[in-house]
Parts: structure tokens; C-alpha cells; sequence
């Protein structure tokens, strides 16, 4: 078998520009299918990057009734949910690899109502009741003044932290730290502006259902979560962010959340009450499905041309196999049996194409590597599709190979030796 | 007995007749022996040749081989009484252009499974009795014809085989190489070898012990057929 592979390729060696136009066929077709495997891999690792964990992995769990997010701004606090305990905060912070968890109230505020004011200027947006960790954990970045302290909490201090499309609503350009707000009636300090990283905004982008992120053109003023019931007058179920470890436990997190929360939340099964996460996976999954589908024809197409390649192969090996004639007839008269020629050949055919097939994977990385820098598209170098796109070009060798393989190991010694 | 044929015809279909070109054979060589086979061409002799070489099966007989009957064998088994029992020179060679003297050499060791190391031990030691011991790495091209016939006879030699085949082994070669192919010839049936030499050059057939004449697909008796084709 090793003498067979290194005879295999002393021939290859033998013949360098035959071999190489022979290969070329593998090696054009190997190289689209892996430029093509490796676009699709980078697309969808970027459509799950920023689609779900935007680099904070974060999952929502909000209360929702009959399948949709239960909105409190119209519908009031509803019958036989509680709010969320300490206990069974700390419950959730115990689930597998979940790195943080956050509360949080949410209504929609008009501008008409003058729910949220700066002087004359009122506000259309999101208003907030959040805890301390609600920031980092859902990756929002400090620009102006400082967040929440557990002082806020504990002497529910009148605080308000802003984020930029709240601010220049409010304040246009002028800076709003150390103002005074108008919250429900109360008054607040601006002690601090947030905003997302870039990422994140793609994901409020993406998603059209997604609501809790949906950027209103007011954007979101923030308060501490223990000031919540001074601006609602009522204790409200919360939602609750969790961080997740690692993108791929978000969706096993997001599920054993919900189970806990329904379980532990709501006291009548029956009211139509739950807790549902936000299945970012799913819809990342979908996402990823379409792109997946153009670009499957896109690997049909290269697999033509790997069948070409195999065709050429085969022919060469026809070639072969008629030249080297005098050479199985003198291998069959010294008593090399049919099928050690058969597998002279066919090794001959596999290592032909799967150096092909290394070369061809070689210029497909280098050439998805070069459309990433100068198209800006992503890839990413996907291991398993380079081990079967090696593999695969060897079995393409045995498949074209056989043919002639067989031609040579049926080849009569005596009509062999007398050709010239 | 080494070889014993016994009534063996060989027929070639060609296009709707059967053409005979061997009929009713009979030959048995004993070990030791030095047979040489001698006729014109078109005698049928490269067919015994196959025959005898188990390159090819006989129509109808009966051809025992070192006590096997051989001629209703399958293919494989042939070919490994082509390597173990037999060794073949051929008129050109047929050495591999791409593999040394020893390579060629030891490449029937290798049909025979023998390690890599021992092969080419062996071989060079098969090139050595042919007086090749200072070109065990020459490529063929490199070596001059009789040369190249002395590596494929240390090639035919090297497996010990019971009968060497030899087909027109001086055909190629000037009188002086062919005369050192003669002798080693003789040399290696002293040490003890069974040689079969197919010819049509009497002077080559007169150094045979034995010489068998055929003729139109008949291989005539010891003696016969001297006067017109000698």
C-alpha cells in the first residue's frame, strides 16, 4: 500500500505540468466550494454574533399573554402576576452558565401626556425602571456622568440616566448631567447619558418584532427600578435580562427562565399569563436558512465543475494507462495479480485529485481571505468543509480512477508485452 | 518431472475460422534441463512460450508445472506461479525506465510480499552473480543493452525460480553482449538451473543440451527437422 502511494506519487512527480493541468479541474472546483463554504460560514457567524449576542449574549424574558409581549402602558398591571422576588432573582442567577441577571419595568411614555419633560420640552419613548447591572448586562456604554449606585436604590433617590436619542430629544446639544427632569410628576437629576455600542444597534435593526429594543425616535430615559412604584404607584412584574455565558447556551437559558418565571410568577395556569423569552436563535436560524439556500446552488455549481475535473482525470488516466501498457504486461508476467494493478491505478487516480484537492482548499482560504479584505464581506475558514473537500476530491480520484484502473487490471499480459 | 505437457493444442479464433497454432504438443523437461526451443517465425513458438510461462491457458491438454496442473488454473493463481515458479527474459527487456537495476530487479519480491530491506539485499546480490555489483543504481538508460539483459535475467533469477523462460534473449544484442548473455546462460544451468530458450538463431539453440525444432504448430522430436530449417 505505501509503495503503491509513493510509486503514486514518484508518477504525479514524473509528469509535474500534465499532473498539474489534470489537477486543475479539482483544484478550481475545490477552491469555489470551499470560497463558498467559507462565505456562508462567516455570514451566518455574523448574523448570530450580531443578530443575538451583539457581544453581550444577552436573553430577555418578558411577561406575555396569549403569545404576545404583554404591554402594561395600555393595559395596566395585570391580575395574579407577581413581581419577581430577591429569592427568585437569585434562582435565575443559579441556572447553568447565566453570568447576570437584571430586572426591569418598561412603559411607553407621550409627549402629549407630558409623562417625561425638560422645561417645555416633553417626550415620546421608553421609560425605564432598572437596576444597577440592566446597563452592562444589555451592553450599553456610559458617555456622559456615572450610572446607578446602590445608594439610588436603597434612598430612592430621584435619579435619571438617558440615553442619546432621549437626550438630544430633550436637550438638543446641550450637556444634561447635573439637570432636572420631570418624571410622572416628580422631579429627577440627569446624572448620566448611555448608549449602545454600534453592534447593537444592528440588532434593534434586524429584528422587526422586536419590541423591547424598538428604537423610537424618542429614545429611553432610565430610572432606578426601586423608583418604579413612586412614578406607577403599584409594584409591577418585571422583566428580567439574563447574560448568557456563551451565545449557544442562550437559547436552553432563555427556556428554563421562561419555565421558572410561569411557574413561579403566575398564580393561575389558566389566566393566559407567561413568560416568554425572546428566541433569538430561531429567528437567527431563519435568517441564516435563506442565506444558506442561495448559496447551496452556489455549491451545486461548483460541484459541476468538480465533476469536470473527475472527467479530465479520467481521461489522463486512460492516457496513462495505454502508455504504460509494456509496463502491466511485464508486472502481470512476474506475477502481479489483476488486483494490485487495479490498485496501482486507483491509487495513482486519489492521490492525483487529493493533492488537488489540498491545493484546491489552499486557494479557496487564500481566495476567501482576499474577497473578505476587499469586498468586506466575512468568511471564516470552516475545518470539517476542508476535511471533506479532501476527502471528497480523493473519492472523486477512485471514482474516475476506476475506469481505467479497471482497463489496465484486465489488460492480457501477452497483448501488453507484444505493443510497442 | 518438472514440466510435462501432454497433447496440448492451442487455437486462435480468427475471424470465423479457428486457426491451430499449436497441435498436439508434447514436452517434459526435467530439472537441471536445457532445453532449447528453435523454429521459424509464425511456428507457433512465442504461443509455447506463453503456454509454457503460463501467460496463457492451452485449448484442450494437459500441462503440469512442478506438479500442478496449471492448465485449468485461475488467473490469480497464474500470476503467483508466474512469480514463484518461473522467471522470464524477454528480446527487449522490459525493464521499468523509472526504477533502478536493483528496483527492477527486486520488483518481483515484491508480488511475493517480501520486505523492502530484504528485496533489495536480495537483488543486489542477484545483480552481483550477473557481474552488475558496480551499477546496482543505474538507471536503465544508463546501462548498455547487454547489460540491461543481464539485470532483467538477475530479475528472473532473483525469486530461486524452478524454470527460466528465455524469449529470443539475444534478439537485440550485438554477437559480443550476446555471447556474455550465452554464457551466463550456461553458467547458471551448471549452478543447477532448468532453462527453456526459445530461438530462431541456431547458433544460439546449439549451445541448448537439448534442441527441440517446431514447426507449423508441431514441436517435432529430438533430431528432427534439422536439414531444412537449421
Amino acid at each position: 500500500m505505501f509503495e503503491n502511494i509513493s510509486l503514486a506519487f514518484q508518477g504525479i512527480w514524473g509528469h509535474k505540468m500534465r499532473s498539474f493541468l489534470t489537477m486543475l479541474g479539482i483544484i478550481i472546483g475545490i477552491a469555489s466550494i470551499i470560497t463558498i463554504v467559507s462565505t456562508i460560514k462567516g455570514t451566518n457567524d455574523q448574523i448570530k454574533e450580531s443578530l443575538i449576542g451583539a457581544g453581550t449574549n444577552a436573553v430577555t424574558v418578558q411577561l406575555s399573554q396569549d403569545g404576545s409581549v404583554y404591554d402594561m402602558s395600555w393595559r395596566g398591571v395585570p391580575a395574579g402576576v407577581l413581581p419577581i422576588t430577591e429569592d427568585t432573582r437569585l434562582q435565575l442567577a443559579d441556572l447553568d452558565n447565566v453570568v447576570a441577571v437584571s430586572l426591569f419595568c418598561r412603559r411607553q411614555v407621550d409627549s402629549y401626556a407630558s409623562d417625561v419633560a425638560y422645561q417645555n420640552n416633553s417626550y415620546s419613548g421608553e421609560l425605564y425602571g432598572v437596576d444597577r447591572d440592566f446597563f452592562t448586562v444589555n451592553g450599553f456604554r456610559l458617555t456622559q456622568g456615572r450610572g446607578f449606585l446602590a445608594d439610588d436604590e436603597t434612598k430612592f433617590r430621584k435619579v435619571a440616566i438617558l440615553d442619546s436619542g432621549a437626550c438630544s430629544t430633550l436637550f438638543g446639544n446641550a450637556s444634561p448631567v447635573g439637570e432636572l427632569i420631570e418624571i410622572k410628576g416628580e422631579p429627577y437629576t440627569v446624572v448620566g447619558v448611555v448608549e449602545r455600542s454600534a453592534s447593537s444597534d444592528f440588532v434593534i435593526e434586524s429584528i422587526r418584532d422586536y419590541d423591547m429594543y424598538a428604537d423610537t425616535s424618542g429614545g429611553k430615559v432610565f430610572i432606578p427600578l426601586a423608583d418604579w412604584p413612586i412614578a406607577y404607584r403599584f409594584d409591577e412584574p418585571q422583566g428580567v435580562v439574563l447574560k448568557a455565558a456563551s451565545t449557544d447556551d442562550m437559547t436552553r437559558i432563555g427556556q428554563q427562565a421562561e419555565d421558572l418565571l410561569t411557574a413561579s410568577q403566575i398564580a393561575d395556569p389558566n389566566s393566559g399569563f407567561s413568560y416568554k423569552s425572546d428566541d433569538l436563535m430561531d429567528q437567527a436560524a431563519q435568517i441564516q436558512k435563506l442565506s444558506n439556500a442561495t448559496n447551496n446552488q452556489l455549491l451545486w455549481i461548483a460541484g459541476i465543475s468538480l465533476l469536470v475535473g473527475g472527467i479530465g482525470v479520467m481521461n489522463i488516466m486512460l492516457v496513462t494507462v495505454s502508455e504504460r501498457t509494456r509496463e502491466i504486461g511485464l508486472k502481470k508476467a512476474i506475477g502481479a495479480r489483476k488486483r494490485r494493478i487495479l490498485w496501482q491505478f486507483l491509487t495513482e487516480a486519489a492521490a492525483l485529485t487529493s493533492i488537488g484537492g489540498v491545493l484546491g482548499v489552499a486557494a479557496g482560504v487564500g481566495l476567501s481571505q482576499f474577497i473578505a479584505s476587499a469586498m468586506g464581506t466575512p468568511t471564516a475558514v470552516s475545518y470539517p468543509a476542508i476535511a471533506v473537500a479532501v476527502l471528497f476530491s480523493m473519492f472523486i480520484g477512485v471514482v474516475f480512477g476506476m475506469i481505467p484502473a479497471i482497463k489496465a487490471a484486465n489488460l492480457n499480459p501477452i497483448d501488453a508485452l507484444r505493443r510497442e | 518431472m518438472l514440466l510435462e505437457m501432454h497433447d496440448i493444442c492451442k487455437d486462435y479464433p480468427q475471424g470465423r475460422e479457428v486457426v491451430k497454432i499449436l497441435k498436439n504438443v508434447e514436452l517434459t523437461i526435467d530439472e537441471g534441463d536445457y532445453l532449447a526451443i528453435m523454429g521459424p517465425s509464425g511456428s507457433g513458438k512465442t504461443t509455447l512460450m506463453n503456454l509454457i510461462g503460463c501467460l496463457d491457458v492451452p485449448t484442450s491438454g494437459t500441462y503440469r508445472l512442478n506438479g500442478e496442473d496449471v492448465s485449468r488454473a485461475s488467473e490469480n493463481r497464474l500470476a503467483d506461479v508466474r512469480n514463484s515458479t518461473l522467471g522470464f527474459v524477454f528480446q527487449s527487456f522490459y525493464l521499468l525506465p523509472k526504477l533502478s537495476a536493483r528496483e527492477n530487479v527486486a520488483l518481483p519480491l515484491l508480488y511475493a510480499g517480501v520486505k523492502k530491506r530484504e528485496r533489495l539485499r536480495r537483488a543486489d546480490e542477484a545483480l552481483r552473480m550477473v557481474g552488475l555489483g558496480e551499477r546496482l543504481d543505474f538507471m536503465p538508460n544508463q546501462l548498455s543493452g547487454g547489460q540491461q539483459q543481464r539485470v532483467a535475467i538477475a530479475r528472473a533469477m532473483i525469486n530461486n525460480p524452478k524454470l527460466l523462460l528465455a524469449d529470443e534473449p539475444t534478439g537485440a544484442l550485438d554477437s559480443a553482449s550476446g555471447h556474455q548473455v550465452m554464457d551466463l546462460f550456461d553458467e547458471l544451468n551448471a549452478k543447477g538451473a532448468t532453462i527453456v530458450l526459445i530461438t530462431h538463431e541456431p547458433k544460439v539453440g546449439q549451445r541448448a543440451k537439448r534442441l527441440r525444432r517446431i514447426l507449423d504448430g508441431m514441436l517435432l522430436r529430438e533430431g528432427e527437422g534439422g536439414g531444412e530449417n537449421g
